[in-house]
């Protein structure tokens, strides 16, 4: 079926360093790339949890790790993670209620999105860790 | 519907929905998380637990688990579909991812009411 050779060539722009992906595009792969690291991770984060609730003995555990300086950067990207991918979600539900659809209010709504998760993950990050 | 295409990515009105409904109830779920930690600033682990212990809490929170577990089985299996071409090799991760998230379902069980 799907024989019909295409012989004309066409122009291809799989430059990767001329394309330029637009910030609509950037916040569509973050929540992406977002959606599969804290799926990856949810074995840590559930582990963590029952850690932090188990028991004095288990808190104490994850009282020592989560004040490791390196597991608090870790912790902190996380936690940016999921700031995007809840800010960049709520942005795709009024997407999808045909809210700010047209370019210049999508490209305006990912400017918030990236400024309000950044905000909302050092004042967490701020809070909670440091 | 002999033409039916069952493997392209985004298909199935039901799921999307599911998809939408839990995201709803996880934002709303992050925002009383949110509010609650803001309000009681748990320094301790019986401030912590405390915060679990209570009936409303454990129930908001065993349903963000429940959505979550639901929502990310619809995300990821889309990813599976746009990116693992082989028929075997995607329904391999797709059965594993399922696997999983049942298990962690039943784990979330047991670290709320085994606390
Ligand atoms: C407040 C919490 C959350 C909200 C509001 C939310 C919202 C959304 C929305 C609206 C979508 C659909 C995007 C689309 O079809 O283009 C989505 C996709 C997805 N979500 Fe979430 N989500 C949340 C939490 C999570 C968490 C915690 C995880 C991971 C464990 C997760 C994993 C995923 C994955 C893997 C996808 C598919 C991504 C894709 O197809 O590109 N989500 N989320």
């Amino acid at each position: 079926m799907a024989e019909i050779a295409i012989k004309k060539k066409r122009p291809k722009n799989l430059d990767l360093l001329s394309i330029r992906l637009p910030l609509p595009g950037i916040l569509s792969i973050i929540h992406r790339i977002s959606g599969a690291v804290l799926f990856l991770l949810l074995p840590v984060l559930l582990w963590l949890f029952q850690s932090s609730l188990a028991s004095p003995e288990s808190f104490a555990t994850f009282k020592s790790v989560v004040g490791h300086p390196l597991i608090k950067l870790i912790l902190l990207g996380l936690i940016w993670l999921y700031m995007h991918h809840f800010c960049a979600g709520i942005r795709y539900l009024l997407l999808d209620l045909h809210k700010g659809i047209d370019l210049e209010s999508a490209r305006l709504s990912s400017w918030i999105v990236f400024g309000v998760s950044i905000a909302m993950t050092l004042i967490i990050g701020a809070k909670v860790l440091w | 519907m002999v033409n039916r295409i069952v493997v392209g990515a985004h298909y199935g009105l039901k799921d999307w929905i599911i998809q939408r409904g839990t995201a709803i109830i996880m934002a709303v779920y992050t925002v009383i998380f949110l509010a609650v930690i803001g309000a009681v600033g748990p320094d301790s682990f019986e401030a912590w637990r405390g915060i679990f212990a209570n009936g409303f809490m454990k129930f908001m929170t065993f349903l963000f688990f429940l959505s979550l577990f639901y929502h990310a089985w619809i995300g990821i299996r889309d990813i599976w579909m746009d990116y693992a071409k082989p028929d075997g090799l995607r329904l391999l991760l797709m059965i594993a991812t399922a696997a999983v998230l049942v298990g962690y379902a039943g784990w979330a069980v047991q670290i709320l009411w085994r606390m």
